[in-house]
């Protein structure tokens, strides 16, 4: 099982979902975050006072795939979310060691 | 002889017959000058109770609004809290002393105890202040000025100051400055009242002296006895929702008019004049600071626009009883630019932590519109002023009288003094009883939290 990270454009969330979707993976949990990469933030001024935003809002997309769907999987998301333009994201993997469904203890790719 | 008799009785008949009817026209005009004294009555009073409710709203909502969408979300709450509290601890205190020691009397400085706890304040009108209207009326009408006044300060002061401080600082606050300030220039008598037989003449419709520039000086005051917020101004401290800023913006707006419009105590021609110069006042000094920014920084903001709203209304405050609405609108769009210049250039320059900018906006926008009431008043929208001979006079530069714009200047400069030695007391006061400002731990973790035991916003619920 592999756990896949994705740091994605806000705006593209849906579009990412949708794409998902279509493939038939429906599980993964959303978090709204802030960060930057290579993506320089903006300026805010009130009254005068002037501030750098550089921590920009994105949304971080966590989901856990069987191993056997993991390139099918990286191709859908990228191209889902891929604006062309600097501050489109990354993805992180991770190799996950158990899944667990607490509702009835099913295990491995079954709990997905 | 006889004959003569009958002629007497003959004529006598229409003589009385006329003297009934002379009797009849008499209590008839009677009966009509009552209607029309209750009808004007009725008319003047409906739109004085409506004014009192339209200067409540300023505070709250609407300065409330204004002033907690401006701080950090930690603090909105005591922010709004300064705001309404006054709501109640004012009313208490007018109650007690506070419209007496404003209106009571005849003398100089100070009202009396004459209308203390609103002894003889009834249905009946007070022809000193407003013959139309039941002087209960004229009472709460002038207690929601003396509401606002303290509240406008708390945006020099917000964010770090302890709860009961607040409390026995506007207390005293409103004992010490406001009731003079108000009895000077508004009070009979006054020695700034310039329609009460005033030793220094000036002009304030509608409180550019009593309301703007003694609550906007003494914001400084505070500003530089308290000291900056913790971090300032490292940390960011962004306004946390322009949306309630907006929207406190817009309902003082609104409410400005039973400000000033209201100030004419009466329904009359010169209600809708100070009307018509408060709201041109309030537009052109929108565009004056957007129009500055937009120029200066580049971008034309939001915030830059209702506190823009929000300076013209300051200024045009003492002018609004007195101007045409053309100067109305040059009045505006100097304290737009103004304004804007002492909040972004001055306090930066300085770098005093007046943090949601009573003084840049209240301080500096009231005394540019005390000063420029000199220069634009006229007897052409005001004929109240008149000489012994019951000749009108003339009023300000515009109507030739270019000594006015000094005794506006000395007005300011009495405002000044007063604000700032009378500040710096009650200031003293508080720090050496209850102490003013929160432990740095309490101002980290925000006033709703540390003051009131509550969040603004729970987003678990």
């Amino acid at each position: 099982m592999k756990k896949i990270e994705a740091i994605i454009q806000p705006f593209k969330l849906d579009e990412v979902k949708e794409a998902l979707k279509a493939i038939g993976i429906d599980g993964m949990t959303i978090t709204e975050v802030r960060g930057h990469g290579r993506q320089k933030g903006h300026k805010e001024v009130y009254r005068g006072q002037e501030y750098n935003v550089d921590l920009l809002p994105k949304v971080k997309l966590e989901m856990v795939i069987p191993d056997g769907r993991f390139e099918e999987v990286i191709q859908t998301l990228t191209a889902a979310s891929r604006t062309g333009k600097i501050g489109d994201g990354k993805i992180f993997v991770y190799d996950v060691a158990e899944a667990i469904r607490i509702r009835n203890d099913d295990r491995g790719d079954s709990a997905l | 002889m006889k004959h003569f008799a009958r002629i007497l009785v003959l004529l006598s008949v229409p003589a009385a017959l006329l003297a009934q009817g002379v009797a009849d026209v008499q209590t008839r005009l009677t009966a009509v000058e009552a209607a029309a004294k209750s009808a004007q009555s009725a008319g003047d009073n409906a739109w004085m109770l409506v004014s009192s409710a339209l200067v409540l709203m300023m505070t709250g909502p609407g300065l409330a609004l204004f002033y907690g969408g401006l701080v950090r979300r930690k603090n909105v709450l005591g922010t709004m809290m300064q705001s309404f509290i006054l709501m109640a601890v004012v009313t208490v205190l007018w109650a007690v002393v506070g419209y007496s020691l404003a209106f009571g009397g005849s003398s100089s400085f100070l009202g009396d105890f004459h209308f203390a706890f609103l002894n003889d304040v009834g249905a009946a009108p007070n022809p000193d202040y407003a013959a139309t209207i039941p002087q209960q009326t004229f009472m709460i009408y002038q207690l929601m000025f003396a509401i606002i006044t303290p509240a406008l300060i708390s945006g020099a002061f917000a964010e770090r100051m302890k709860f009961s401080a607040m409390l026995l600082f506007t207390v005293l606050w409103t004992l010490i400055v406001y009731l003079p300030m108000a009895h000077m220039v508004w009070g009979k008598g006054g020695l700034l009242n310039a329609f009460s037989g005033g030793k220094v003449p000036c002009f304030d419709f509608a409180g550019g002296t009593v309301v703007h520039i003694t609550s906007g000086v003494s914001a400084l005051v505070c500003a530089l006895y308290m000291g900056k917020r913790v971090g300032f101004p490292h940390t960011p401290m962004k306004p946390h929702s322009l949306v309630l800023s907006f929207i406190g913006a817009c309902l003082l707006w609104v409410g400005w008019f039973g400000f000033n419009a209201g100030s004419a105590l009466a329904a009359s021609g010169l209600a809708t004049s100070a009307f018509v110069a408060t709201h041109f006042g309030a537009a052109a000094a929108a565009l004056g600071w957007i129009g500055a920014e937009w120029f200066h920084s580049g971008k034309p903001s939001v915030l830059g626009g209702i506190s823009g709203a929000v300076a013209g209304l300051v200024a045009i405050t003492p002018a609004s009883g007195f101007v045409k609405p053309f100067p109305a609108l040059l009045i505006g769009l100097c304290a737009g630019i103004f304004c804007y210049l002492m909040v972004v250039i001055v306090k930066g320059k300085f770098g005093y932590d007046d943090s949601l900018d009573a003084f840049g906006v209240h301080g500096s926008g009231g005394t540019l519109g005390a000063i420029l009431t000199g220069v634009f008043a006229t007897k052409l929208v005001n004929d109240g002023l008149k000489d012994a001979s019951g000749k009108v006079m003339p009023l300000g530069l515009v109507d030739g009288n270019g000594g006015q714009v000094m005794n506006q200047i000395i007005g300011c400069a009495i405002a000044w003094g007063l604000a700032i030695v009378g500040t710096l007391i009650i200031l003293k006061i508080c720090d050496m009883t209850v102490g003013l400002r929160v432990t740095k731990q309490q101002e980290v973790d925000g006033l709703d939290l540390s003051m009131h035991g509550e969040e603004g916003y729970i987003y678990e619920s």
